[in-house]
């Protein structure tokens, strides 16, 4: 028994914060908004190439670094941290190492930081940065198969968070190159884009805690920083006691995934639940600690809240999840309620 | 990372597990919060110790089995899992004994461990004062040197002492410095309750049993070798304790997953199944998975020689708000039995009190404010 990130997975995660935390504030952040200077963002992906960000779970004989699920907590976490505006979650959990499993020839532009991978899981529904990445992931039927983008047509959203990219995507029958087939296969998949998008979540909500804690410790009312106040300290106390709770959760998750151990589908649900929340409670305590300074887009806050949100609903909300959860503990759904529903990766809302 | 368990834990847990399965009372006892259900679990208690199982962090001199933090959680684990009694000795053996280990002389080990853990001596907590709860340090209750008798004299009063009127022995800290000394001013005193002088008055908790008491002393003398810690120093060594592998362990996870599986049974076995009440269920489950996994990281930190301090708060706010949440959840599924005495609604009662022990939910969050995110204490 050791529960800790491994050496090797915090060295990785160590050399991603060290390149972000020189290069992506606020500024990298709005660089992804419409009208921003998407080339930073760009070039900033590229840099994060180069300490084998997107080659993380490709395997060292396809040119990655080897690693497995485990090593996805610390460094999403760290990546949620920061909030580049890239689908992190998505090159780097689903897409790099489906693409080097295909032996698709993508795969080095992705490894090189020049191509981004996004996932179509859900038909018709909103893509997050279909309007920017240069491969797209399509479920088909039973199979995931790799487009890009000039093989399928996007119509582009506006979206809450503006760096998000969103846009429908509607993919060519027949046309693609086959990633992965049949249930179990894609189940896998699933699971890591969720485990991912988990572990951002606990870095952007630990984002928000740093940004709120920092706040209320300057912000002076009534002739004290309003952080000496108990009713800011309680509010504040509650989200760090979520995110130390979500976090094990998380890195669990990654461990029974990578172990294949039989409870990593529940782990994994349960570790989407606890992030989601903790994030939205960090989010909600954040804003209201900022007071009406934090309501407005001048201020930052507003970048890593508008996120939040977006990956809370994103990979199966958490009322999806908690769903699982329940199936899983063998407590059935009231009459009418479903219990036949297939929900190994299914509708997340 | 790895979450499995080696195969000499994995023995160590099948010998808990048996020895538990042969042992444990068929037939719940009565509550160790009245004096007839004490007597029942102290004879337990001595069953445990019989069996080597009692104090299994202990030294093997004192009755333990020299076990690792790991193996302790496992031991708990299988203690709740097989429905054995609560433990009466608790407040002995999880709030005083690390003290004693840290700070306790060799003829104080000697002479106060192997009785605590033989469950001969039972040992109740003297902090808290009438007019001295979450603000400890404001106590009243005084020791006066007697120089010439070699002690101190004993005068105040203590409450809301879990298990008085039935333990033999007090811990406490009392002001051996004036008062406006605050927590420098405190001394660590072991005190016997048949000393004269002492009077214990027995009074109900929220759930009607006799697990409370307020003891009251006169004059109490108590010799210098009594003394846990140093004169001066009651402050240091009643806290030193709680912010390590004590606070950490004051409510294992054991507890907690126990609780949880009997939930699930009860929201599986109801008839129409869980009904409205599935997430609360799932959420509850949740919750006490997540408290034993930030358990293990924590365990791995203290193994691992990192420091935890402050975290114990998180546990603590972690493990008694989860409690009730699961026990309110069960009451919802009993619906209108809830009402009925039993072991649900006595689990509610006690479970509120989760947040008022061992330092308020409130001074906790303050704690994790203060400690960890660095704000301001004023």
């Amino acid at each position: 028994m050791r529960f800790a990130v491994a050496e090797r997975d915090a060295v990785l995660a160590e050399a991603v914060g060290e390149v972000l935390a020189g290069r992506c504030g606020p500024e990298l952040i709005r660089a992804g908004w419409p009208g921003g200077r998407v080339a930073q963002v760009d070039a900033l992906w590229r840099t994060l190439a180069q300490v084998g960000m997107p080659a993380a779970l490709v395997p060292e004989a396809a040119d990655g670094l080897g690693l497995d699920e485990t090593a996805l907590a610390p460094l999403m976490e760290t990546l949620g941290r920061a909030g580049p505006p890239v689908p992190a979650a998505e090159t780097v959990a689903v897409g790099a190492p489906l693409l080097a499993a295909a032996g698709a020839p993508q795969l080095a532009a992705v490894l090189a930081g020049s191509s981004l991978v996004t996932v179509a899981w859900h038909a018709g529904a909103p893509v997050p940065f279909a309007a920017r990445a240069a491969l797209i992931v399509v479920r088909v039927g039973d199979g995931l198969r790799l487009y890009e983008r000039g093989e399928v047509d996007t119509e582009p959203l506006a979206s809450v968070d503006g760096s998000r990219g969103l846009a429908r995507v509607s993919a060519p029958a027949g046309g693609g190159l086959l990633l992965a087939e049949g249930p179990e296969a894609r189940a896998a998949v699933w699971r890591r884009g969720v485990l991912a998008t988990a572990a951002l979540l606990v870095g952007l909500g630990a984002r928000m805690l740093d940004l709120a804690v920092a706040h209320v410790r300057e912000r002076r009312q009534f002739g004290v920083p309003v952080g000496s106040f108990q009713a800011v300290k309680h509010a504040l106390a509650d989200v760090e006691v979520a995110l130390r709770l979500a976090r094990p959760a998380v890195l669990a998750a990654g461990w029974a995934q990578a172990a294949g151990d039989a409870e990593a589908p529940v782990r994994t649900s349960m570790a989407k639940v606890l992030a989601s929340d903790a994030a939205r409670l960090a989010a909600r305590t954040a804003l209201q600690c900022h007071g009406a300074i934090g309501y407005t887009t001048e201020h930052p806050l507003h970048l890593y809240a508008k996120r939040a949100w977006a990956l809370a609903a994103d990979w199966g909300g958490p009322a999806h999840h908690r769903e699982r959860v329940a199936r899983w503990l063998g407590l059935t759904a009231p009459a009418g309620h479903g219990n036949a529903t297939d929900l190994s990766e299914g509708t997340p809302w | 990372m790895d979450l499995t368990w080696s195969p000499e834990e994995e023995e160590f847990r099948a010998q808990a597990r048996a020895w538990l399965a042969a042992h444990v009372p068929r037939e719940p006892l009565p509550s160790g919060d009245t004096r007839a259900g004490f007597a029942a679990h102290l004879a337990w208690e001595r069953e445990l110790f019989e069996g080597r199982w009692a104090v299994v962090s202990w030294p093997a001199e004192y009755g333990g089995r020299d076990a690792s933090l790991w193996q302790w959680l496992i031991f708990e684990e299988e203690y709740y899992r097989a429905g054995a009694p609560s433990r009466v000795t608790q407040n002995g053996i999880f709030l005083l004994a690390p003290a004693v280990f840290e700070f306790g002389t060799p003829e104080q080990r000697r002479r106060i461990l192997p009785r605590m853990a033989a469950a001969r001596e039972l040992w109740a907590q003297g902090w808290s004062e009438p007019d001295a709860g979450s603000d400890l340090a404001a106590l009243r209750s005084r020791a006066a040197r007697d120089a010439a008798a070699g002690g101190w004299r004993l005068t105040g009063q203590k409450t809301w002492t879990t298990r008085g009127a039935f333990c033999t022995h007090l811990f406490g800290l009392f002001r051996t410095g004036p008062r406006a000394e605050r927590h420098r001013g405190l001394t660590y005193f072991l005190v016997p309750l048949d000393a004269p002088g002492v009077t214990v008055r027995g009074f109900e908790r929220l759930d009607g049993d006799e697990g409370f008491a307020e003891v009251f002393l006169d004059d109490v003398f108590v010799p210098d070798a009594d003394v846990l810690g140093g004169v001066g120093q009651g402050w240091s060594v009643a806290m030193a304790t709680t912010g390590s592998e004590r606070g950490l362990t004051l409510r294992s996870p054991g507890r907690y997953l126990q609780a949880a599986r009997r939930l699930l049974e009860l929201a599986r076995n109801r008839p129409g199944g869980p009904g409205a009440h599935r997430d609360r269920v799932a959420e509850s489950w949740m919750a006490a998975e997540a408290y034993r996994l930030f358990t293990l990281e924590q365990v791995t930190s203290i193994v691992e020689g990192r420091q935890v301090g402050a975290e114990s708060s998180l546990a603590k706010l972690s493990w008694s708000e989860l409690d009730i949440r699961l026990h309110e959840t069960a009451m919802e599924l009993l619906g209108p039995e809830a009402e009925a005495d039993g072991p649900w609604s006595r689990g509610f009662l006690f479970s509120l009190a989760g947040p008022i022990y061992a330092g308020t939910n409130e001074i906790q969050r303050n704690i994790v404010a203060e400690r960890l995110l660095g704000l301001p204490r004023r």
